[in-house]
Parts: C-alpha cells; sequence; structure tokens
C-alpha cells in the first residue's frame, strides 16, 4: 500500500467538467488546475480517465459476523475498492443481527481496519429483524458507529404502525428508514420470479410488482403524514416509479436507489432456472428496466446501490426456488451504469457522480463523502478509464464469493484507480 | 434424446415415435411374461424428494419390464432436509453408477438443473408447478386410442391450473399434436400471464365450463389440492363443484364419444363426481396403464441407444410380441 502524503492527479477529467491536475496533500485536495509536479508527490497520469467524488454504496451485504465463508468485511471492503468505493454501508442482516450499539461499532472497527474503504454500519430498524419491536436505533446513532441509516432489509417493514413509529423516531436523530418494499401477503419468501407470463410458464412462483408499490405508496404516505425521510431500497417497477414522481412532486421526503441489475438484466434470464439470476425484488421485464434508467436520469431515482450480495457456491447449488437470494455487485456497478446511463446518454459524467456518490453521501449522511473535487475537499476519488472494454471475469472478483451475473458479459467503462483519503487504495485496477 | 426434461424438448415426430413405441410395450405389457432384455445392465435411480406412489411405481415397473437395475432413492428426510445442496445429493447419487434418472422434485426447473450438473440421462418425473412431461405423453398415447388423430380435436382441461405441472406438459403435447385446447379455471387458478401466453401459443381461456362442454372432444379435469382450498383460492369446496365440477348433471353436455380424463389422485366429489370417473367413457385407468408403456418407451428411447435395439428385437421375437419400433433415436 502506498504511503505517499502528497498525490498529484495529472490531467483527468473532473467529472465532466473539463481536464484539470488535483493535488492531494495529507489526505485533502489543496490544489485544483494546472500543477506542476511537486518532488516528493506520487503521480498518477490521469490523462483520458474521468475523476469522480469516490463512490458511496448505499447497501451492500457483507457476511461477516456468521457467514465468513461467502464474504468477510476484508473482502468486501476489497472488492469495494476494486469497483471504485470510498464508503459502503454494510447491511443489518448478519448473524447476529446489528441492532445493538455494540455489533454496528464492532463492524465499522473491523471495516477501518482494512483500510480501504470507509465501511458504515446500517442498523435494523427492528430486534433481530422480526418486525416487531424496535431494535436500540438511539443508542446505534449514539455510538461510536454514529448510525444513521436503518432497515431490516431483506424483510420489509410491513406492520404499519412499527413503520410510523420507526419513522417518527428517527427523526431526533436525522436518521433515515431504507424499506426493503415487499408487502408478504402478496409476495411471500417463496416469490421469486417476476409475476408475469414468465412465471406463469416457469411455474415459479410470482413476484409480482404490486407487492412492492403498494408498500412504496403506504411509505410516501407514512413519511408525509410524520414528516419523516424514507428510502426505498432498490426500486424495480415502473409502478413505484410513478408513485415516487407523484411523491416528489408533493414535497414529501423520499429518496430512492436502484441497483445495477434491475438497469440491465431482465426477467427472461430465468428461464433456464439458473440461480446465478435469483434476486430480491426479482429482475423485471424490459418496460420496467426502461422506467428505472429514465427515474435514475430524470432524479426521480436519488442513487445506485449495488445490493452486493454474496453467497457460498453451495447456497446457489439449491433447485431454483431453495437457492439464497442475491447477486455480486460491487465491482461491476460503475461499468454498468456507465454502459447503460453514460452511453446512452441518459446521463454524463457529472451526473453520474450525482448518482454513484453526492447523493448516495447525503442520504447516508457522510459528511467526508460525496465532495466536489475542489480545494479544501476531503480527497476520496475514484478515476474511470470510460473507454476500457472489459469481460467480467467471475474468478477475477475480490470477493469471496462467485454468485456474479455479469460473468462472460463485456462491459465498457472500468475503475482504474481508487483514493481514500488521499492514499491510493486501487491502482491500474488492482489493490494498491 | 439425451434428457426428457420437458416437452418443448420433442418435436411432433419424436412425440410420435414415443407414442409408436408405447404401442409395442403396451402389447409387452398384456403378455403373461412381461420382460424385455432391452436394459440389461443398466440401473435406473428413481430420485424422488416428493412423495408419489403412483407415478414412482409406474417408473420402476417400467424399468423391471426393461430388464434395468431400479433403485428407488427418498430425498424426502434424506440429506437434503440437512441442508446439503441439490448439486451434492445428485452428484453423489450419480457417482454411484447410473444410467438413468428419473427424478420427482418439489421446484420447479429441478429437473434442468440437475441435467446439467451429471451425465446420467434424466427424466423429468414432475418438478414443482412446472413439467410432467411423460404424464402428458400417457395423456396423449390415452386419447389417441380413444379418439384417433388429435389433429383438430378439442380438448378441455379443468381445475386448478396455476399450480399444475400437468396442465404445462399437456399444453405443449397437445399444440404439437394439433390439437385445439381451452383451459377453465376460476381467475385465482390461473397461472399469471395466461393471457398473452394462450395468444403466442394458440389456445384458449374460459371461466365458463358448461359453454365449453359441448364442443369438448376430451375433458381432462385436473386435481385441486387440499391445501388450495384455504389458500382463498375459492369460497368453498361446494362453490368449486358448481362452478368447475364435472358433476353428474355436466355429463349431459358431452357429446357421445367425448371421453373424461384425470391424471389422479382424484377428489371425488370435488373436481370430478363418481360417475363421471367411473363412467364407460372415463379413460382414468386406461391411463395409468399406458403410463407404464409410456414409459417404459421413453426409458427405452434414453437408455437403450442403437447397440439394445436388437437385443429388444430378440426379445420380442423370443416370446412372439410386436417388434420394437425402429429409428429410435
Amino acid at each position: 500500500m502506498s504511503t505517499a502524503t502528497t498525490l498529484l492527479v495529472k490531467g483527468a477529467d473532473l467529472a465532466g467538467a473539463g481536464a484539470g491536475d488535483l493535488l492531494v496533500r495529507d489526505g485533502v485536495v489543496v490544489e485544483v488546475g494546472s500543477v506542476s509536479a511537486p518532488r516528493d508527490a506520487e503521480v498518477i497520469d490521469a490523462d483520458g480517465l474521468v475523476a469522480l467524488p469516490g463512490l458511496v454504496d448505499l447497501h451492500t451485504h457483507l457476511r461477516e459476523p456468521g457467514r465468513e465463508d461467502a464474504e468477510t468485511i476484508a473482502t468486501g471492503a476489497a472488492a469495494a475498492a476494486v469497483g471504485g468505493y470510498t464508503a459502503i454501508l454494510a447491511m443489518a442482516n448478519t448473524t447476529p443481527v446489528t441492532d445493538t450499539a455494540e455489533a454496528a461499532e464492532r463492524i465499522a472497527e473491523l471495516g477501518a481496519r482494512t483500510g480501504l474503504v470507509d465501511v458504515q454500519p446500517i442498523g435494523a430498524v427492528t430486534k433481530g429483524l422480526a418486525g416487531e419491536e424496535l431494535a436500540e436505533l438511539g443508542l446505534m446513532a449514539r455510538s461510536r458507529a454514529r448510525v444513521r441509516v436503518f432497515s431490516d432489509d431483506g424483510h420489509c417493514v410491513h406492520d404499519a404502525r412499527v413503520m410510523r413509529r420507526a419513522l417518527e423516531y428517527v427523526r431526533a436523530f436525522d436518521g433515515v428508514i431504507s424499506q426493503h418494499a415487499q408487502e408478504p401477503r402478496l409476495a411471500d419468501g417463496a416469490a421469486c420470479c417476476h409475476e408475469g407470463e414468465l412465471s406463469g410458464r416457469l411455474g415459479l412462483p410470482g413476484w409480482p410488482g404490486v407487492a412492492e408499490e403498494v408498500i412504496v405508496a403506504r411509505d410516501v404516505m407514512l413519511a408525509r403524514h410524520t414528516g419523516s425521510r424514507v428510502h426505498i431500497a432498490h426500486v424495480s417497477t415502473a409502478g413505484s416509479v410513478e408513485v415516487l414522481r407523484w411523491a416528489r412532486s408533493q414535497g414529501v421526503a423520499v429518496t430512492a436507489e436502484v441497483t445495477p441489475h434491475h438497469l440491465l438484466l431482465t426477467t427472461d434470464l430465468l428461464s433456464g432456472y439458473d440461480p446465478t439470476f435469483k434476486v430480491n425484488p426479482p429482475l423485471r421485464p424490459a418496460e420496467d428496466v426502461e422506467a428505472l434508467r429514465a427515474a435514475l436520469a430524470d432524479g426521480t431515482i436519488d442513487a445506485v446501490a449495488t445490493d452486493h450480495a454474496p453467497h457460498a457456491r453451495h447456497d446457489k447449488e439449491h433447485a431454483f426456488v431453495d437457492a439464497a437470494f442475491g447477486m455480486l455487485g460491487l465491482e461491476t456497478a460503475l461499468p454498468v451504469v456507465s454502459e447503460v446511463m453514460v452511453a446512452s446518454g441518459l446521463l454524463d459524467w457529472a451526473g453520474v457522480a450525482q448518482v454513484m456518490s453526492v447523493r448516495p453521501a447525503r442520504i447516508a449522511g457522510l459528511a467526508g463523502h460525496g465532495r466536489p473535487l475542489a480545494v479544501g475537499e476531503p480527497a476520496n476519488l475514484t478515476l474511470v478509464d470510460p473507454q476500457a472494454q472489459v469481460t467480467v471475469d467471475r474468478d477475477a472478483s475480490m470477493s469471496l464469493s462467485r454468485n456474479n451475473p455479469w460473468h462472460g458479459r463485456t462491459l465498457r467503462g472500468a475503475v482504474h484507480a481508487t483514493v481514500l483519503r488521499g492514499r491510493p487504495t486501487v491502482l491500474k485496477g488492482a489493490l494498491a | 434424446m439425451r434428457h426428457l426434461l420437458s416437452m418443448e424438448d420433442l418435436e411432433t415426430d419424436e412425440i410420435l415415435t414415443l407414442l409408436t413405441t408405447a404401442e409395442s410395450m403396451h402389447d409387452v405389457q398384456r403378455r403373461e411374461v412381461k420382460k424385455l432384455p432391452t436394459l440389461r445392465g443398466r440401473t435406473i435411480v428413481n430420485l424422488f424428494f416428493e412423495d408419489s406412489t403412483r407415478t414412482r411405481s409406474s417408473f420402476e415397473i417400467a424399468g423391471k419390464w426393461l430388464s434395468a437395475d431400479v433403485i428407488n432413492i427418498s430425498g424426502k428426510g434424506s440429506s437434503t432436509s440437512k441442508g446439503e445442496s441439490l448439486r451434492d445429493t445428485v452428484l453423489t447419487v450419480a457417482a454411484m453408477g447410473v444410467d438413468g434418472l428419473v427424478i420427482r422434485h418439489h421446484a420447479s426447473g429441478a429437473a434442468r438443473q440437475v441435467s446439467q450438473w451429471v451425465d446420467a440421462s434424466i427424466v423429468n418425473a414432475g418438478d414443482g408447478m412446472h413439467e410432467h412431461p411423460t404424464q402428458a405423453l400417457l395423456d396423449a398415447y390415452t386419447m389417441r386410442r380413444a379418439l384417433g388423430d388429435l389433429a383438430g380435436r378439442h380438448v378441455a382441461i379443468v381445475g386448478d391450473l396455476t399450480h399444475s405441472r400437468v396442465l404445462r406438459s399437456n399444453l405443449i403435447c397437445l399444440a404439437r399434436l394439433g390439437a385445439r385446447v381451452t383451459v377453465v379455471a376460476p381467475p385465482t387458478l390461473m397461472p399469471s400471464g395466461i393471457g398473452t401466453w394462450a395468444a403466442a401459443e394458440g389456445f384458449e381461456t374460459s371461466y365458463d365450463l358448461d359453454a365449453v362442454l359441448p364442443s369438448a372432444d376430451a375433458v381432462m379435469m385436473l386435481r385441486v389440492q387440499r391445501e388450495r382450498m384455504s389458500g382463498g383460492f375459492f369460497p368453498t369446496p361446494r362453490e368449486y363443484t358448481v362452478g368447475y365440477g364435472l358433476t353428474r348433471d355436466r355429463l349431459r353436455l358431452l357429446q357421445d364419444h367425448t371421453v373424461i380424463c384425470h391424471p389422479g389422485p382424484m377428489n371425488r366429489g370435488l373436481e370430478i363426481a363418481a360417475d363421471a370417473a367411473d363412467a364407460a367413457r372415463s379413460l382414468i385407468l386406461d391411463q395409468v396403464s399406458a403410463g407404464v408403456a409410456v414409459r417404459m418407451s421413453v426409458l427405452y428411447h434414453l437408455l437403450a441407444g442403437g447397440s439394445a435395439e436388437p437385443a429388444a428385437r430378440a426379445g420380442a421375437q423370443r416370446t412372439g410380441a410386436t417388434t420394437v419400433h425402429e429409428g429410435v433415436s
């Protein structure tokens, strides 16, 4: 790992604002523009690269504690760094669940030890993710881990009264509830395929879009009623987008994220029953994918979040309905967004900076991330080679798991380097 | 033909070949000595992760009459419930040296997944709500014996369509054989997206059994599973019977030649009245009998290969029965 305290990023396109140099000293940007290299500086030749504020993932599953065979905080952090991330939010559904201050502090501490990425724990909304009693939200917020985002992800906070109380309660410390929107009476635990003609033909339990949409609609109204912030995780349907668009027009404090896989992969991939493509919410038809792209482009959806969900091989080698939900995402998110949003002209690089860094950092309340590339700001940077064509190889992953739905796909756009507070964590696409 | 995972795997001529071979096998079945030496030395495992007496016995008899060594393994209560992956379970079974694996599983797609992991030939004996191809073949076999060529014939399939693998295999099989199909069920028991599916595949849907029955040449009643009755799919069994049961009154709507099928097990009094199940036009026991012949045919085509053909012929000639159909793949 590099120990240089002075770093010069030479000739990058600064988030689409034109070429410039960035001089970084002791973790802070000290000069922007045309800079000649000081003698002690480590220089990154960034000619042809785009510089973005370091990427922030609102939705990462690390499997530590509990399933360290699938992912540890260290391996997840390495995958994040290679994927261009400088901060990730670790979901609470570990074993034990992150529902206490102590558990949250432990994760933050193990994250800090990696030195690769800031690992910010998400706290559970309810004890044990059971959906009944509030977890110690305030103690998690006051802890050294400073938890601000709370989620029962994997489970929906389906009880309207519990959701209302959670929304009200976290206002005291500007917290936000990240909701996994899935009405369990309309899509139960067996639901695993978008409900439609394909689920009918394949005989797979259907997961109808409306099961998401009714919760999004309900929570938007609860947020309006309580005046609290709600965040909708992994939005997957055009109907949810319609509700969100209306909510924004009403000034409701709702934010939303979309995953890279819901921006590109479609439900027809399930026709061969390959559990690699089993994810919750499920892959949807092309109409939904189109609506999600448009919503991300126009700001109805704020952020791209990976829902990186590593699983041991044997947990995916069951029959489709019995296999684990989830797919890897940290290392491929930027290339997918580049391919889907930039190459298509839906977003420019400044827009990518917004959806992958600025807004997620703001939603999560991470003060040191998602900042402008400007003097005095913390030097959290991601350098992207927008022209690089990379064919995804699941065996080249830093993750311990291999449930990679992108394997074999060629995507345009690759992370060249990642800089965490002035120190390169990734150079030339590999850990520094 | 390497596996039989779905009726999609079979072109029309392959279906007809299987049915023709099944006729020869049916003749064998009626002989005093029922064994053919065709699959001597071959090992077939019936790997059933879900309870099934009928289908498992049918495959077992079919394998034995072809002289294969047949072993039944129940997946229920075995290693799978302890969390072993499906892949590990089937690799363990396959490692014993298995030529054919007949698999029944509660999960849709299981047979297809297994076919990607092992070298043995896989027969799908029912995967969740997806398919049950040998059932569709035996249904076609039975209906053809009663009605002749099915091209242009009208088949009504009635009952719990959503959860039925028999439906899905039959839709494909009957379409390949040129039959016209109408599926009938209350809206809550219709598979999602069936409207577009029907439009794409050219079958019809109806909520009105009385309107469909008069033009049907065959009526296939599907079982309504007990657990559906409490699932809110319909208010009461009584109401279901009134709307969608093949009652004694409805028998009057049928044409003289119209036949009745049911894949079993039946809920007498719910989806089918005793008068319908036991009527002269009922083919329900013929279906069971045909099941063995059709499964013999499938196992023969999958496992015998070209080399075993002369043995099959010799076996057939020795006992003076019809020669097993040639042109196997």
